[in-house]
């Protein structure tokens, strides 16, 4: 799916990142930056203090127009372990239902004077709307838009990927589920293959698979077994409940009984291979409780590296201020 | 281009590193600063806290800060993209803690890293060790232990290279970049 607005729009004259709204468009360096930044974030919950001072007197807006409770919660976390201050924005009850747009929503916050706003959308290319229509002080972070993108929770699985695995370039990595739909799954492919990975695979019935998949570098499988066969990593994707409405799949047994990860069907994967999955978990349709809450699961691991994660790409992108000069 | 010329060799470097020892032994020991810990500042100020450990036969190795996020200049700079994780395996509260760093300047450095070692515990003390002291302090920080105080110019830098072999550099001019 092409970007809906350029993706330069993401880096300041210095190539260094000013918004941070999708993974394409970056360089393997400005991704291998993201990773090593987190890499000291996360040491700091090991300390009696937790914060660092680096944004100090900084605003942070959390902009949800789409419920969110653990992306809004780490994001919120994240700014806070960086001394920032943070307002959350629940537009549900705000001003929108009333009438006001997008870009008027956008110009109230500004006059509130925040360094950053962290966006989530139902609509594709939200972000992307809100950063070129904000004052050039201001970073804007994507927390998801619509099917397009989800960069922070991409970034977050390569962090914990290169946590367990170290080198990336001879992994195997199998994204398994609802790829049509999701927007993680989309960010994950393009963060995987910039960081060059050996091999993405995706899995899933052919309703839930895109029909672009060469264009996106990946091989496609329609069999379970087959597609996490000898794989390092397994990634299986939420399956959004209101999929099983439409004529897109039969139902959650049927779909258990072919996609549904249990122990057995892991056997396939490498003895070594990790599970993930962005959270929340269906248990008993995309995977078996034994595998979420098993040995090879690093899912609750995920949660705690989004929040080093989101500082680095927090802290990064109000560098972009720095260049600026002057008083900020 | 800034010039720089070669101030001191690994050797001499080595025998300035025995010297600052002796007289950090003599000052802990004076000052009744038993069982002290040794933290050294990435990345220069690490490589001497290491060879000090050794001398003074500490028994835990030194610890490690990366003074980033606690920079104040972060609105100037941004973060610094070689960041790496600070490492302090040992308690620090109630500690007396040697706090070495290569060369002391505007001073910033240390206040720094004396707000990241606060946010570990509470020592019992900090003695600052600086192999090169040099002129320009901002803040009012001096060190207990000096290698050497050596006659630069203002606009002139001076950096310790290393870690094998170490290499005292002199800069003349503006330093380009950080």
């Amino acid at each position: 799916m092409p970007s809906p607005r350029s993706p330069n729009l993401q880096l300041n004259e210095h190539g260094r990142l000013r918004h941070f709204l999708t993974i394409e468009g970056l360089s393997r360096e400005l991704l291998v930056q993201i990773l090593d930044t987190a890499e000291s974030f996360a040491t700091l919950p090991g300390r009696p203090v937790k914060k660092v001072p680096l944004l100090r007197g900084r605003i942070i807006t959390n902009l949800f127009f789409e419920n969110s409770t653990r992306t809004r919660t780490t994001f919120e976390l994240a700014a806070k372990l960086l001394s920032a201050d943070v307002i959350n924005f629940n537009i549900n009850t705000s001003a929108t239902t009333k009438g006001e747009t997008l870009l008027d929503t956008l110009r109230n916050i500004e006059a509130m004077h925040s360094d950053m706003f962290v966006v989530r959308h139902a609509q594709s290319g939200a972000a992307h709307f809100i950063a070129q229509h904000a004052s050039p002080r201001v970073s804007v972070i994507n927390a998801g838009d619509g099917r397009h993108s989800h960069p922070t929770q991409a970034m977050l699985d390569m962090f914990t990927i290169r946590k367990h695995k170290g080198d990336f370039t001879p992994l195997r990595v199998a994204i398994v589920g609802d790829v049509l739909h999701s927007r993680v799954a989309r960010s994950q492919i393009l963060a995987l293959n910039t960081l060059g990975v050996s091999e993405v695979r995706i899995v899933g019935p052919r309703t839930l698979l895109p029909t672009e998949a060469r264009a996106l570098g990946v091989h496609v499988f329609h069999d379970l077994a087959e597609g996490i066969k000898d794989v390092d990593v397994v990634i299986m994707l939420r399956l959004q409940n209101e999929r099983m409405d439409g004529a897109l799949l039969p139902n959650e047994h049927e779909y258990f009984r072919l996609y549904g990860l249990t122990d057995e069907r892991l056997e396939n994967a490498r003895p070594d291979a990790i599970v993930m999955h962005p959270g929340p978990i269906n248990r008993g349709i995309e995977m078996d409780s034994a595998v979420a809450d098993g040995p090879r699961s690093v899912i609750l691991q995920q949660v705690s590296y989004g929040i080093a994660v989101r500082m680095a790409v927090m802290s990064m992108a109000m560098q972009s201020q720095a260049d600026l000069g002057g008083e900020t | 281009m800034t010039e720089s010329t070669q101030f001191m060799k690994h050797d001499a470097i080595l025998d300035l590193i025995d010297g600052v020892a002796t007289v950090l032994r003599n000052r802990l020991r004076d000052r009744r600063l038993d069982d002290p810990a040794m933290i050294g500042i990435h990345t220069g100020g690490a490589w001497v806290a290491e060879r000090l450990n050794a001398i003074l036969g500490l028994d835990q190795p030194s610890g490690l800060l990366d003074i980033s996020f606690y920079r104040d200049d972060f609105t100037q700079i941004g973060v610094n993209p070689q960041v790496r994780p600070s490492k302090i395996d040992f308690d620090i509260d109630g500690r007396n803690i040697v706090l070495v760093d290569d060369v002391l300047h505007t001073g910033r450095t240390i206040r720094a890293a004396m707000n990241e070692i606060f946010d570990y515990g509470r020592p019992a003390s900090i003695t600052l060790v600086a192999l090169i002291e040099r002129s320009g302090r901002e803040l009012p920080i001096q060190p207990d232990v000096i290698g050497l105080s050596p006659p630069l110019g203002l606009s002139d830098h001076i950096k310790l290279n290393g870690p094998d072999p170490l290499g005292l550099e002199i800069f003349h001019g503006p330093r380009t970049g950080r």
